[in-house]
């Protein structure tokens, strides 16, 4: 049997966890919420890009607009998946996830494509890339935690310079997306080539796009494309990190909570064991007692 | 006041407010426009931005970006837009600097030219504003 002070260790020791655990839940909550705002905050910017987008590609549909160098389509030999992981982990599946899904696009893929590469974004998803040897292009660290546009738009600088380059024909994002707290979906997309949707025909039809045939371009319809289709990128990129970031809190917050949750009961388990066992002493004691006044009569 | 004006960023929707006149810097120089202005899309270079409403002129420095504007209604989509009154000159001009050492230290032909050459025009719209706007 476990001695009493074994035990009573262990509940100091799993009570100390738990206060760790707890905390940052509450962390995690916190910044949680905080992510979710900029989610939201981000989507006006978002829906305007979109939405001028698509206007613009139902006019390129009619062979207005020339083709442009980001939505030439290659036949997909080198590809490039940029994964967005943590900078830290105790964060449930979060990171193991996006690996997982990651590394089954590798196995799926790796077949029928020349190379397969990846960029980074987090610590977590450099270092699973470097220790497979996975060919990783770039790898950015600390993001999370301080987002900004301005690293949106470096990550797609940099791809776009690659495609244009043609060091690459195709780039995939992959990361979490927020869908609530208790679930985050993996996502994988395609960011380049780009390929604009037009709206669907009868939303055409009804409602005026954005942008209206009586709108005058300064400077030039394809000018306004030249410098959308970047900024377009770079929004999707934009969104994506603040989706990642919103799901990273929300995972650590559920796995923390869980920790807790674990934690106590463990802890119930242990004083049950512990009341036991100091139950079982004290009898041992008094039987040893009875038995030693009976020896003496 | 009949023009509505909505400023948004990445990052946040940053003014939506009714003004007489709004001046843009396009990559074309600098435009204004007045209700009854005939539909535009105009792609934005940085620099300032200022809107007048009620006799009182509202100054921002902004990113590269477009601007919409139909049916008294002007819609401003930039990377950054920063109050005059939140910049600080010595800051900016600090910044300014930093960014054209930066690119100065790269060859025009190099792929991250074009990106330092847009901070440096960040940086000196910034200070642009920032200097007027005191």
């Amino acid at each position: 049997m476990a001695s009493l002070r074994i035990i009573r260790n262990r509940i100091r020791s799993v009570r100390n966890t738990q206060k760790i655990t707890k905390a940052m839940k509450m962390l995690a909550a916190a910044k949680l919420r905080r992510a979710q705002d900029a989610v939201i905050r981000a989507r006006p910017y978002a829906q305007l890009i979109e939405e001028m987008l698509a206007s613009l590609a139902e006019a390129r549909a009619r062979d207005e607009l020339p083709p442009h160098p980001l939505m030439a389509v290659r036949p997909p030999h080198r590809v490039e998946v940029v994964m967005l992981t943590s900078d830290r982990g105790l964060a449930g599946g979060f990171n193991s996830n996006i690996i997982r899904r990651g590394q089954r696009f590798m196995t799926e893929e790796s077949g029928r494509l020349e190379r397969i590469q990846f960029s980074t974004v987090g610590r977590r998803g450099r270092d699973f890339a470097k220790k497979r040897g996975f060919g990783l292009r770039k790898d950015y660290l600390g993001f999370f935690g301080r987002l900004s546009y301005a690293q949106a738009r470096e990550v797609a600088n940099d791809l776009i310079e690659a495609y244009q380059k043609d060091e690459l024909d195709a780039v995939y994002l992959l990361y979490n997306y927020f869908r609530s707290t208790i679930a985050q979906e993996i996502m994988l997309v395609r960011l380049l080539p780009l390929e604009p949707k037009p709206r669907k025909q009868e939303e055409q039809a009804t409602k005026g796009g954005l942008i209206m045939p009586e709108h005058i371009f300064e400077p030039s319809r394809p000018a306004v494309l030249q410098s959308l289709l970047p900024r377009f990128l770079a929004m999707q990129i934009w969104r994506a990190l603040l989706e990642s970031e919103a799901s990273e809190h929300a995972a650590r917050m559920t796995a923390m909570d869980s920790a807790t949750k674990n934690a106590a009961e463990m802890i119930g388990r242990l004083t049950l064991q512990y009341n036991r066992a100091r139950q079982a002493a004290i009898t041992k004691e008094l039987m040893e007692i009875v038995s030693g006044a009976e020896a003496l009569k | 006041m009949p023009l509505a004006l909505e400023i948004v960023t990445p990052e946040e929707r940053v003014v939506t407010v009714t003004c007489d006149e709004v001046r843009l810097t396009s990559v074309e120089g600098q435009f204004g426009i007045r209700p009854g202005h005939t539909p535009l899309v105009a792609v934005l270079a940085a620099g300032e931005l200022v809107y007048i409403a009620g006799g009182t002129t509202h100054r921002y420095a902004a990113g590269e970006g477009f601007a919409e504007v139909s049916n008294d209604r002007v819609r401003v989509l930039v990377e950054e837009a920063n109050r005059a009154e939140e910049l600080d000159p010595h800051r900016a001009a600090q910044e300014l600097q930093d960014r054209q050492k930066a690119l100065a230290s790269l060859k025009p032909g190099d792929p991250a030219y074009e990106q330092e050459r847009a901070n440096v025009e960040r940086a000196a719209a910034r200070l642009l504003v920032a200097r007027r706007g005191r």
